[in-house]
Order: C-alpha cells, then sequence, then structure tokens
C-alpha cells in the first residue's frame, strides 16, 4: 500500500524531532507490508480514540507450553490483515551480542512469515518478533528452529534469561555473565518451554553491583558479581588521578561518598579498610583506572524480586551472600540451590505466587529449612523488632514427620481463597 | 498444524563466541580499563587491544529496513559485530579507531543519535502500549519518542550529575523497569472494570476471574439466573488484573484514564542501596500524540536535578539529601493526599522523625 493512501494525521506528528521516529520507520515498511500499514492505522485510532483494541490469549507450539503472545484485534473486520498479530518471543543471543549475519537470518524469517518488525529487545530479553497469523507462526517457528534459534519464554515457568554484557566488554565483571545465562538456559530449557510452577521465575545476571541487567528489581533471583578480598589499588594510577582532579575533588566525589567511609585519601595514595568495604562500586567507578573489584570473585545471590501486582513492590533479598561461579562445581552447587528453591516452592507455593511473595507469607527462616540454607547476618538490613517469635523448641511439630522443621504457615491458605469458600458456585 | 516432520526442539540461546569480535574473543575477561571517548563512546583496553564502542538511539520496535541499515553499518564499519544494551541501545563495535568519526556522521545522516553514556540520559524501557497490548491506558512507543524528542540533549551529552534513566510502562503491570528508574513514566486507569454481563458468563471462568483480584474486589453474582461477577468499587483499585483474565472486563476509559510520573529509583548498589520509584505527579491526561503535559513535567524534573544535584548524585539521593519537602517546593508539584501510601505496608513510609524542613 503506497504510503500516501495511509491516513495518519495524528501520528504524523511523531515523524518531526531529534528522537529517532518508529513512525517514519513502520510507514516506510507499510510500503511493502500492508499488515504494517494496518497496524498503524489501527494505532491511529487508537490515539483519536485512546482506546487500546488488542486483545490476548494463549498459543502454543506442538511440543512448547509458551513463547507466544497471541494478539487479536477487536478491529479485525476493519483491519483483516492485523486481526492475528501474534508475537513470537525468541531467546537472545546472550549479552545482547549479534553478527550482521545472524540478524539478517531472523529479519529474513520475519520478513517471509510475519510483519517484517520486531522489537529489540523486549523487556523479558527475548527478541519479539511481531507480526503473525495462527498459521503462519507455525512456519516461522520452524524456520526459526531449522535456524537454531529457539522460543522463548511465557506462562509459569522459567522465563528467558538476560544478562549484561559482563566479560565480553567489561572490567568490573565479577563472573561470566553470558556463560552462566547459556548454561542455566540450556541446562534447565525444559522448565522454559514447559511451564510447571506456581508463577514465572525469572533469573538476571549482572556482573557487578552496578546491575546493568537492572536485576534486583526485575528478577525473583538476580544474580550480582561481587568479590570478597581487598581491592585492588594501583598506587601509581591513583597519583596520577589525583595530580588530573585534585586533592579537594578526590576526597569530596570519592572518599566522603564511600556509604561506609572506608576508603580514605592519604596525600595521593589510597588507603581502604577493605573489611568495612560493602562493594558498592562507587569508588571503582570513578577511579576505574586505579581501582578495581579483588581477586577472590563470584555473586551474590539475591531471591525474591517483583513488581507490584498482588502484593506490592518487592526487591529481592540476600539469599547467598557469596557463591563462587568460576568451575563446574561452582556451577552444581550453584544449581543445586536453584533446583532446591524449585522443588520447595514448586510444592508449596499457591498458584500465582512469586518466590518472593511465597517467602513473605511463610517467612524466610521457614524457607531457608525448606531450601536447605543457614541463616546468616548478611541476609537481613536488621534482626526482627518485633518479640513474636515462635520458639520451636516449645512448639508442636509443624510440618507432617519434620518436627521442629519448616512452619506449618506453608499450609496457611490465602486470604481471599477463604474467603471465597463455599460462596463457590 | 501437524508436526509429523522430527523437529529439533529446545536448543536454547545461540552460542555466543560465534558473535563476539575477534579482539572481545581475545580479551574476554582480560579487560584492563575503560576510556570515554566523549558522549556514546567508548575504548576498552584489554590485554591484546582495544575495542571501540559507539553507542546508537533506538526506537526499539524496528522494521526489516532499518535492521538493514544497522547491519550494512557494522558490516562496513564494525566487522559485522553489534549489540544491543539492557536499555535497547544499539552499541557498534569497532576495531579501527579512525572508523569512529565516519560511522557516527553516517549514523546521524541516518536521523539516529549517539550518545546515552555516562552522565547521560539513556534510552527510555519501555512496554507495548497501544501498538500490541491488550490492558495499555496508554501508549509507550509515541510517549517515548515524545518525551525524547524533549531530553535529547542529554542524550547527546553528558552534563548531567549522574546517570539519568527514564522507563515508561502503560499499565499497573509495569512491564517496563519504572520501579526502579530515575524518572518513571506510568500510565493508570482510574476507574474500576466495567463488567459485560452479556458476554462474560461465557468468555470467563468465574472462579479464576475471582482469584485474580489482588483485593478481593470481585465476588461470584447471579443474573437473570446467570452467573457473572460483581466488583466491589471502594476495595478496587484499577489494577487489571481481572482483565488480563477475563475480557468481559475492561478498564479502559479515554477520558479518565491517563499518566503518573514517578522519581528517585535507582538499581545500581553504587553509594546507596537500591530504591523504588516514589510518587511524584498522580495523574497528567493522556494527550496523544504529544503528551504535552507529560513531556513538559519530565523535562522540568530534569532540569531542577540537573541544577541542583551534587556530582555522582542520582536523584534518588539527591532527593533524599534535599528532602522531600523541597522537591515538591521545587518542582512546584502539588502535595495531595494522593501521595500518602494506603496500600500495604503504608506505614512504613510515614516519617518517625522530627527531621522537619523548612
Ligand atoms: C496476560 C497478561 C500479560 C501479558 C500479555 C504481558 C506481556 C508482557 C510483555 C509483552 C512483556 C515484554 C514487554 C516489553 O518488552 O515491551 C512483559 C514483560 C513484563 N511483564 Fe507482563 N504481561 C502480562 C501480565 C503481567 C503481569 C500480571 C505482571 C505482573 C505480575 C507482568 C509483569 C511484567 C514484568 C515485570 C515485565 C518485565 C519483564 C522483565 O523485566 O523481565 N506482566 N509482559
Ligand atoms: C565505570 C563504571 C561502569 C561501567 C564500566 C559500566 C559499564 C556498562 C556497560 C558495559 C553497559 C552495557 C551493559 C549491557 O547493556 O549489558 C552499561 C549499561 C548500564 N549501566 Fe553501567 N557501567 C558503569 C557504571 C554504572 C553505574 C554506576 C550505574 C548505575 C548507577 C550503571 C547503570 C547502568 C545501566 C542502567 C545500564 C543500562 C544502560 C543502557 O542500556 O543504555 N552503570 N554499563
Ligand atoms: S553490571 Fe557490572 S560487569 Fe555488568 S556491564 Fe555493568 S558494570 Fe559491567
Ligand atoms: S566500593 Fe564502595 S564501600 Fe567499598 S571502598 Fe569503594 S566506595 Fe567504599
Ligand atoms: S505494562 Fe501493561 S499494557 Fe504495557 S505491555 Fe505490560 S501488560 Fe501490557
Ligand atoms: S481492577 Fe484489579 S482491583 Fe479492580 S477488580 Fe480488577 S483485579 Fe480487582
Amino acid at each position: 500500500m503506497p504510503d500516501n493512501e495511509l491516513k495518519l494525521p495524528l501520528l504524523d506528528q511523531l515523524e518531526e524531532g531529534p528522537w529517532p521516529s518508529f513512525v517514519k520507520d513502520l510507514k516506510e515498511q507499510a510500503a511493502r507490508r500492508p499488515q504494517v500499514g494496518q497496524l498503524l492505522e489501527q494505532l491511529e485510532q487508537s490515539y483519536e480514540n485512546r482506546w487500546d483494541y488488542w486483545r490476548g490469549t494463549a498459543i502454543n507450539v506442538p511440543g512448547y507450553g509458551g513463547g507466544i503472545i497471541a494478539r487479536y484485534s477487536d478491529l479485525g473486520e476493519k483491519f483483516p490483515q492485523v486481526a492475528q498479530f501474534h508475537t513470537i518471543r525468541v531467546i537472545e543471543s546472550p549479552g545482547f551480542v549479534y553478527s550482521a549475519d545472524a540478524l539478517r537470518q531472523l529479519c529474513d524469517i520475519s520478513e517471509e512469515y510475519g510483519a517484517g518488525i520486531m522489537q529489540l529487545h523486549g523487556m523479558t530479553g527475548d527478541i519479539l518478533l511481531l507480526g503473525y497469523d495462527n498459521e503462519k507462526m507455525m512456519d516461522a517457528c520452524e524456520a526459526l528452529m531449522d535456524n537454531g534459534w529457539d522460543l522463548g519464554g511465557s506462562g509459569n515457568g522459567m522465563r528467558t534469561i538476560p544478562c549484561c554484557i559482563g566479560p565480553a566488554r567489561c572490567e568490573m565483571a565479577c563472573y561470566d555473565t553470558l556463560m552462566l545465562t547459556k548454561y542455566l538456559t540450556d541446562k534447565y530449557i525444559g522448565y522454559l518451554h514447559r511451564p510447571e510452577f506456581p508463577y514465572k521465575f525469572k533469573f538476571k545476571l549482572s556482573g557487578c553491583g552496578n546491575d546493568c541487567a537492572n536485576s534486583v528489581s526485575r528478577s525473583d533471583m538476580p544474580v550480582i558479581g561481587t568479590w570478597r578480598d581487598d581491592i585492588q589499588v594501583d598506587q601509581e594510577a591513583v597519583t596520577r588521578f589525583v595530580k588530573e582532579m585534585g586533592q579537594e575533588w578526590v576526597i569530596g566525589n570519592v572518599t566522603s561518598r564511600c556509604p561506609t567511609r572506608c576508603i580514605h585519601l592519604n596525600g595521593d595514595q589510597i588507603e581502604i579498610d577493605n573489611r568495612n568495604c560493602v562493594r558498592c562500586m562507587h569508588c571503582i567507578n570513578v577511579m576505574h583506572l586505579a581501582l578495581a573489584p579483588g581477586k577472590d570473585r563470584g555473586a551474590t545471590l539475591l531471591i525474591g524480586g517483583k513488581r507490584t501486582v498482588r502484593s506490592g513492590d518487592m526487591v529481592a533479598s540476600v539469599l547467598v551472600p557469596f557463591q563462587k561461579l568460576d568451575s563446574d562445581g561452582a556451577y552444581r552447587a550453584f544449581s543445586g540451590i536453584v533446583e532446591r528453591i524449585w522443588d520447595f516452592w514448586g510444592e508449596h507455593g499457591n498458584e500465582h505466587e512469586r518466590v518472593g511473595e511465597f517467602i513473605d507469607r511463610v517467612g524466610l527462616g521457614t524457607f531457608l529449612d525448606g531450601v536447605g540454607l543457614e541463616p546468616d547476618p548478611q541476609m537481613v538490613a536488621n534482626p526482627r523488632s518485633n518479640p513474636f517469635i515462635k520458639f520451636e523448641e516449645y512448639a508442636a511439630p509443624r510440618l507432617d514427620g519434620e518436627p521442629h522443621k519448616a512452619a506449618n504457615v506453608l499450609n496457611r491458605e490465602p486470604d481471599r481463597e477463604e474467603d471465597y469458600e463455599g460462596e463457590q458456585p | 498444524m501437524a508436526t509429523e516432520v522430527e523437529r529439533k526442539t529446545d536448543i536454547g540461546p545461540p552460542s555466543y563466541e560465534q558473535f563476539l569480535h575477534p579482539i572481545i574473543k581475545e580479551n574476554y575477561g582480560k579487560w584492563k580499563y575503560h576510556n570515554n571517548l566523549g558522549p556514546g563512546v567508548l575504548e576498552h583496553v584489554g590485554e591484546t587491544g582495544s575495542i571501540f564502542t559507539v553507542r546508537v538511539s533506538s526506537p526499539r520496535l524496528v522494521s526489516t529496513n532499518f535492521l538493514n541499515m544497522i547491519m550494512d553499518l557494522a558490516d562496513k564499519y564494525s566487522d559485522g559485530y553489534f549489540r544491543f544494551t539492557s536499555r535497547n541501545n544499539i552499541e557498534f563495535l569497532l576495531a579501527n579507531k579512525d572508523n569512529i568519526e565516519p560511522l557516527k556522521q553516517e549514523v546521524e545522516a541516518n536521523g539516529l543519535l549517539v550518545g546515552g553514556t555516562n552522565n547521560a540520559i539513556s534510552n527510555i524501557v519501555h512496554t507495548q502500549g497501544w501498538v500490541h497490548c491488550h490492558s495499555a491506558a496508554t501508549d509507550a512507543s509515541g510517549l517515548v519518542k515524545s518525551v525524547m524528542d524533549e531530553l535529547a540533549e542529554y542524550f547527546t551529552s553528558e552534563k548531567l550529575p549522574a546517570k539519568l534513566r527514564v522507563a515508561v510502562a502503560c499499565c499497573l503491570n509495569m512491564c517496563g523497569a519504572v520501579h526502579a528508574s530515575d524518572i518513571a513514566i506510568l500510565g493508570v486507569h482510574r476507574t474500576p472494570p466495567k463488567i459485560d454481563n452479556q458476554t462474560l458468563p461465557n468468555l470467563c471462568e468465574i472462579p479464576t476471574t475471582v482469584a485474580s483480584c489482588p483485593n478481593n474486589a470481585i465476588r461470584p453474582t447471579s443474573i437473570e439466573g446467570k452467573t457473572t461477577v460483581k466488583v466491589d468499587e471502594d476495595k478496587c483499585m484499577y489494577c487489571g488484573n481481572c482483565y488480563t483474565v477475563c475480557p468481559a472486563m475492561p478498564l479502559a476509559d479515554p477520558l479518565n484514564d491517563g499518566v503518573s510520573i514517578w522519581v528517585g529509583g535507582k538499581i545500581c548498589n553504587a553509594r546507596s542501596e537500591p530504591m523504588f520509584t516514589k510518587l511524584a505527579i498522580p495523574y497528567l491526561p493522556n494527550n496523544p500524540p504529544r503528551w504535552p503535559e507529560v513531556t513538559s513535567a519530565v523535562k522540568k524534573i530534569v532540569e531542577i536535578y540537573a541544577d541542583n544535584a551534587k556530582p555522582y548524585e542520582r536523584v534518588g539521593e539527591w532527593i533524599n539529601r534535599i528532602g522531600w519537602p523541597r522537591f515538591f517546593d521545587m518542582s512546584g508539584i502539588e502535595f495531595t493526599k494522593y501521595h500518602l501510601d494506603d496500600f500495604r505496608h503504608a506505614g512504613t513510609t510515614y516519617r518517625r522523625s522530627l527531621h522537619n524542613r523548612y
């Protein structure tokens, strides 16, 4: 459909301005692909009426329990080309690294079967290929798999794992984020493709406390790089830095901004009280020519991050303060923890209960018992301040056959279901 | 579709090694330090050489046309290697320093911007909006375009006190990373679902619909002998969960849907701990195609932050230092009843000290 047939008075106004315009790009695409034209026409109508015309359901590819976001247009009669306009989630290359040839393959598949538009990347980490109808979608999935691309996750399973660029281009990386992403996805690909958890489970991997993969707030299990020994200091580089920036600047912007005041400037040398350093990364970020994370590197494993829906916001909290991730044995130890979490939450979690909400309900103590980890003061901001302690020594056995172990709060139903009991038709 | 043909499934992610530039492969995990070569350009120095990064804006939703342009540039200047950042920028990975300038020129000639590094506003992470989601209260792509047009100068420069991250999500599901960005733009519904009692009994499973509500606002009921649901409007806080499982209860309301603005979230651990965003403006009208109320509100916040924060102070750290009363005072934003939390754990947001400020 030639460009001039599209009447988009509102969207046209988004062609101007310095930021790249998706409207301009999609209009050009519409000249070759009529469905993109109708997508724009429907969007124009949304802009006019401030109304959303999409509906979603689930569609599955044989052998897979997720990976497709189905979209049907409410305006299917008016815009038949977008009546079915599904998205295929494709697992990204770890670190989002590509070669032109690889991406050309995806472009070809997208042109052949879909609308020739995509999102790089979805917030879940996946490549989102847009604009497939029921039939072409299956063909597109075949073509993707023939070329070595796999479908991503959706539904109540493990989700596609994104990571920061890590050791591929960052000197801060404390473990290999790309390799661990590949390892976890390959190892647990069944949990990704055939969802069987109480709810979704997301890993996100960042190589250091800067958390460029935004893991702490957006994943159920953030894995964030850190170190245990001393910050590496190149005093000659410190001297050069102090000479360039001036003592006052270094004191004002580096040492006095340290959250635990454990770093000092002594003339033109840096002194660090490493036992009080909380590995926040600030001094290293600012003086990256002179300072570097220590050599005994690994990651902190956190648990339970999620967004508002259901029980309010949660940022993940510390589960394993330090986990080595530099050998097969370390990977196995890590997987062991992951599997125990899935077992315990899988058995006792309610339907649609994220692992963070589950921990909130049963308590971190019960959760640690369930997954076989010991309490550690690194796990809390502070110990409890309320005195309602259930001393297990004096309590009745709480879980069948497991006296003095996990508390029976596990079997407590959420309020809403109790309320609902009896009224069920 | 029948699939008798043997198909390879459970393939997993592609092996990334094949997509690593040879210089990156050689220096994988052995980077020594990096240099900032101006907005959008980085040099990472490894043991055997340097890789140069040129970071470029992207609308995220792109056509194969657009990608062909990117891939041709990659072939021409970066041996075909490039990547995307976690905030949807494109990064060309160059071996040859001399290619930086010509690449920048061609990128700009194609209508894209170079920038987003260090103390800049990076690309806005965002969601689907009216382009492709069912429960959007506003659009995402158009809102991002409108806001970034206003803020482009902060993408192409590094003149802010620290990094500034902006996010957009188009409904309370917040698929965007809005709860932990410096400035977050969030589409809001403000009215309870409107139940279509004609279609609901056929379209929706009653127990799932009832259970979908985090606030116990939904109850089964019977109308003319058919089982449907009713909503306790006092309990409903317009989250849209029910609509996701039951399309016969749309929340959208063209007159009342709109946009809210949140500030002060932070993910990285540098200096202070990660923080959530907090409510700055509860409601602004939904005004496509350019959302002038939203863009000017965001710009104002960026400007007072730029003028007042200390170096390396993120928006949330700056506000914690000057205090919320001062923030509302400086920004001219009205502090209302809606700023007082009344959901779970609301009390944790009330102040218990006598640390008043005047
Ligand atoms: C059927 C309903 C839903 C659909 C179709 C849906 C769809 C999506 C899509 C398409 C994305 C990627 C967004 C993008 O990249 O533009 C996404 C991400 C996300 N969704 Fe949903 N969503 C749904 C329900 C929910 C619910 C109920 C929640 C909250 C519990 C939620 C939380 C999120 C979050 C936090 C992300 C960001 C993912 C990440 O950072 O890993 N979504 N969703
Ligand atoms: C000198 C120190 C730093 C270095 C070397 C560094 C390096 C990087 C790299 C390589 C990326 C791209 C990552 C990816 O897309 O996977 C990135 C992105 C990012 N970094 Fe950092 N970073 C540093 C400091 C920080 C700090 C201090 C923060 C937060 C306070 C931060 C927050 C982010 C965020 C949010 C992104 C995503 C940006 C985007 O996609 O455009 N970084 N950083
Ligand atoms: S999280 Fe750390 S290691 Fe990963 S890219 Fe960011 S600064 Fe580098
Ligand atoms: S990493 Fe953070 S806590 Fe440790 S010395 Fe540097 S500024 Fe202080
Ligand atoms: S934030 Fe809401 S409307 Fe936007 S993509 Fe996510 S679920 Fe859809
Ligand atoms: S919008 Fe949310 S709170 Fe309101 S009835 Fe639906 S699920 Fe319940």
